[in-house]
């Protein structure tokens, strides 16, 4: 801590108005089971003089009924079963403080079968304190409870290796242990502010440095503790706010939330979304006994406020709120990381309930990417995922939801599932490979008309002798739709069809010659071309578009965009068959690095759910295909 | 925003959550000082009004000056009042000791009013920082059909979801003031002069600091006859909150057992 923080610091501590609230932060103590938590904080109560009258003497009373030596996990083991079980069962939290601040101490069982009293107590925290048994070493859950930490977002963390006595003071282990945990969090992004060898039975460095260790030249707990800062309200960042409800209590229609990220003031644009509508603040609504005290013009990150909008426009809960310049992703599949606490495992396919802030909606797991080994990271892949293992997923929502990746907003990139009636999971979201869809379907244009057609689809269908429409080709980079499209194109021409080939490449020579390969980019580049090959069906012609089109969200988007004659055709291959064809040579490029986010190597292809047509390329030979191809056309745009 | 704030803008968003998500809800008042900060908050949160009931179960051995408060402010501060009594002694464990029973009386009460009103769950001033069970409280904690606590196998609650999601016949306490702490009580009633009972400032060397029926509730020593000297007292005391409730002494469990049962 710099010498101007700690000045601070102990100036709050002297402040000498009794009636102001001090400083508070909020620690979890988390670690292996039996590698001395409650001890440690016994022994923090005790030495600082925080125990109150007659405790003490309880907790030895206890002890002596059940003939075990002094227990300091009675203090917080507040439960029958977990005194004569001695076992942390739940969470418990206890208040002391410091000359700096005062302190809630968040106990967390660490027991493995206790993880989601584990979760609820840490998740609470603004640091963390793990503990290390020096002569047992980093264990599982050790590990498992720095990776939580990490994922829960908490970034301040002290390790306390404890029992030293036990290991006579050596620095030798404790350097080994230090340096063993330290790799460990390092790799999973963690930095430990400081490792402390401690003894919490003989009160070595928990708050008085001993002589026990000499060698030792950092902190004690408590001091490290005191350098700790409580969790700042993210008021700097794009706003978010998301709608928690909407009140009606008298001629108001107050809209009530609380702010997760950045601020607002009266005269803001809002914009809503996944509505997309927007109107601006007319007034920030307060209630105050305070004769004459004015509503506030601005709220921040932190407060639960309520709003009225200068126009009524319909939001309701679940919506989330933000400037127009800085709105969140907009999208109906994501990535995440989660970490499970079902009874019930869970299960690729299956949906669940999603509660992202206060929107809460239906989701479907698409994938089960792997499952994460927290003691080595090492993955592996499952079609479910069991009670307290951590796995990397790929949620698909049926409509529209607003969210942030995690690493940028906190607030809104978090989530949990529930299965039935239980809160089974939490997560955090990413959107590796997938793209912000708001561009897509964000319509910029306004007072636009359509103009009616003089000419009806059947006047054309009978003119032409066949229906207009689409068939969208879908598969894997190597797996014939272009191919099999030109064939069928050729094929259909001859037999008298008005037929046209939109194919990748040459789509993007021209219209798309302004899209790269980002994901954002990628989406639009499948919109167009949807939207040309509805065209094109409208015009009473049929469009076979040849694209890998991976994401099921564009394919549905191109669906919708073509009417009633779209036919999803899926031309299906595996990776093994198409990467032996590798007629561009794409595959042995991707595998050596040069190319990045590869549909089938290092990104995602996502099966057609419901195609109207499977070819499997990697069964039938070419000229079957064909024919078969052929023979579905002739039935299905029959006039 | 100070700790204060911080505290209410929590509480705020505890109430409104409860009050979307779950229908046929009412809160509880036991004319102490914390259920006054409740009410106070729930005003803040619904812009003045108090949009559920809210029910004293009364086991008629509160103090005088208790009931002249409900009566006062029931009435200034327009709540939708309902006033429930407790069922007989007899009525309880006999097992459990005797102010103890005096207290399962009250949870009796308790669960007949909740099955009278049909009521799916309640607002409960509890704090962590009172007693060792309470502190292992989830903030939506849900209760068995005949109201007792599974405290062995509670829900997670993380990131600020809670679980909301019952089959039908589960009651749930609310809890909205869990996360503050005795003097965080008193420096917010100092802060939005909320109304107090006399009997928490010092008369002839006692107060009270805790509430509760007035054969097994008793005074601690004391001076302090402000707010202002309450804080000051509970900075440097050592004597814990609930000392005076003769209930939470009698036996190493004898309040896990009331609370399994469905004390608050």
């Amino acid at each position: 801590m710099s010498e101007a923080s700690e000045a601070k610091v102990r100036l709050a501590a002297v402040n000498p108005n009794p009636a102001s609230a001090r400083d508070l932060l909020r620690i979890v103590i988390v670690g292996h089971v039996d590698h001395g938590k409650s001890t440690l904080v016994g022994r923090m109560f005790h030495d600082t003089g925080s125990l109150p009258d007659g405790k003490y003497e309880s907790i030895k009373a206890m002890c002596e009924r059940r003939g075990v030596p002094f227990e300091w996990a009675f203090l917080m083991d507040a439960l029958q079963a977990e005194r004569d079980q001695g076992i942390t069962i739940d969470t418990s939290q206890i208040w002391f403080k410091t000359d700096a601040r005062d302190y809630t101490i968040i106990d967390a069982p660490g027991h493995k079968e206790f993880l989601k009293n584990m979760i609820t107590g840490a998740a609470q925290s603004d640091a963390a304190l793990l503990i290390i048994d020096a002569a047992e070493g980093v264990r599982e859950q050790s590990r498992r409870h720095g990776y939580l930490l990490h994922l829960l977002g908490i970034r301040q963390v002290a390790v306390a290796v404890n029992k030293m006595d036990l290991i006579n003071y050596e620095k030798d282990q404790f350097d080994l242990i230090e340096q063993e945990y330290r790799d460990y969090l390092t790799s999973i992004g963690v930095t430990p502010t400081f490792v402390i060898p401690v003894s919490a039975r003989q009160g070595d460095n928990i708050v008085n440095q001993t002589n026990a260790m000499p060698w030792y030249k950092g902190p004690t707990v408590v001091k490290a503790l005191d350098s700790f800062v409580p969790t700042a309200s993210p008021v700097d960042r794009p706003l978010r706010f998301p709608v928690q409800d909407v009140y009606k209590f008298d001629h108001r229609r107050i809209i009530a939330g609380r702010i997760e990220e950045g601020s607002l003031k009266v005269g803001d644009t809002l914009l809503f979304s996944p509505s997309n509508k927007s109107a601006r603040v007319q007034s920030i609504e307060y209630w105050s006994t305070v004769p004459g005290k004015k509503p506030p013009t601005e709220a921040s990150a932190g407060e639960s406020i309520g709003i009225t909008l200068d126009e009524q426009i319909f939001v309701e809960r679940g919506e989330l709120a933000s400037h127009v310049e800085h709105p969140p992703i907009e999208t109906d599949v994501f990535r995440a990381r989660i970490f499970w606490l079902g009874h019930e495992p869970m299960v690729k396919g299956k949906s669940y309930r999603i509660k992202l802030g206060t929107l809460e909606a239906p989701v479907t797991v698409q994938s089960i990417e792997s499952i994460i080994d927290t003691s080595d990271l090492s993955n592996t892949s499952s079609h479910q995922v069991e009670r307290n293992q951590v796995a990397e997923i790929v949620l698909r929502a049926r409509r529209m939801l607003a969210l942030d990746e995690f690493i940028s907003a906190p607030k809104s990139g978090r989530f949990v599932l529930i299965d039935k009636y239980d809160i089974a999971g939490g997560g955090i979201i990413s959107m590796e490979g997938y793209a912000d869809q708001r561009d897509l379907i964000t319509a910029r244009s306004t007072n636009i008309t359509r103009v009616e057609h003089g000419i009806d689809a059947a006047a054309r269908a009978f003119r032409n002798g066949h229906k207009g429409g689409v068939l969208w080709f879908t598969g894997l980079s190597g797996a014939g739709k272009s191919t099999l499209a030109v064939a069928l194109e050729k094929k259909l021409f001859e037999k008298g069809y008005n037929v046209y080939v939109l194919d990748g490449d040459n789509v993007r020579h021209g219209l798309n010659a302004n899209l790269s390969f980002s994901p954002e980019d990628r989406a639009e580049n499948i919109r167009r071309v949807g939207e040309v090959a509805a065209l094109f069906g409208r015009a009473g012609m049929i469009a076979i578009t040849s694209f890998i089109s991976p994401y099921r969200s564009d394919r549905d988007r191109a669906r919708e965009a073509g009417g009633g004659n779209f036919h999803e055709i899926h031309v299906k291959a595996d990776v093994a068959t198409c990467e032996a064809r590798d007629p561009k040579g794409l595959y042995k490029k991707a595998r050596a690095g040069e190319i990045k986010d590869f549909t089938g190597i290092s990104a995602p292809y996502e099966e057609p759910d419901n195609p109207e047509l499977v070819i499997d390329t990697a069964a039938v030979q070419l000229d079957e295909c064909v024919e078969r191809l052929v023979n579905y056309v002739e039935t299905k745009f029959k006039v | 925003m100070d700790r204060l704030d911080q505290l209410e803008s929590q509480s705020i968003f505890i109430f409104r959550e409860a009050f979307n998500r779950i229908e046929n809800i009412a809160m509880l008042w036991s004319l102490g000082k914390d259920s006054n900060v409740m009410i106070w908050l729930a005003r803040k949160a619904f812009f003045g009004h108090v949009p559920f009931p809210v029910m004293h179960v009364d086991t008629g051995k509160k103090f005088p000056e208790m009931y002249d408060f409900r009566d006062r402010y029931a009435a200034e501060w327009g709540l939708n009042f309902i006033r429930e009594e407790c069922p007989p002694l007899e009525m309880t464990d006999e097992t459990l000791p005797p102010a103890a029973r005096s207290a399962a009386r009250k949870t009796e009460g308790l669960k007949l009013a909740i099955k009278k009103h049909g009521f799916n769950a309640l607002f409960a001033g509890i704090r962590r920082d009172e007693e060792a069970t309470r502190a292992k409280e989830r903030v939506f904690s849900p209760r068995g059909q005949t109201g007792q606590w599974d405290f062995k196998d509670q829900p997670p609650e993380f990131w600020d979801q809670f679980k909301t999601d019952f089959p039908p016949g589960t009651h749930i306490r609310i809890h909205p003031l869990l996360h503050w702490t005795e003097v965080d009580i008193w420096l917010y009633t100092l802060r939005e002069q909320i109304p107090t009972i006399p009997l928490y400032f010092a008369k002839d060397g006692k107060r009270y600091r805790s509430l509760g029926d007035k054969d097994i509730t008793f005074p601690v020593a004391s001076t302090a006859s402000t707010i202002e000297e309450i804080i000051e007292e509970l900075r440097t005391t050592k004597i814990s909150e609930r000392s005076g409730r003769a209930m939470d002494h009698e036996s190493e469990d004898a309040f896990e057992r009331l609370r399994a049962d469905g004390y608050l």
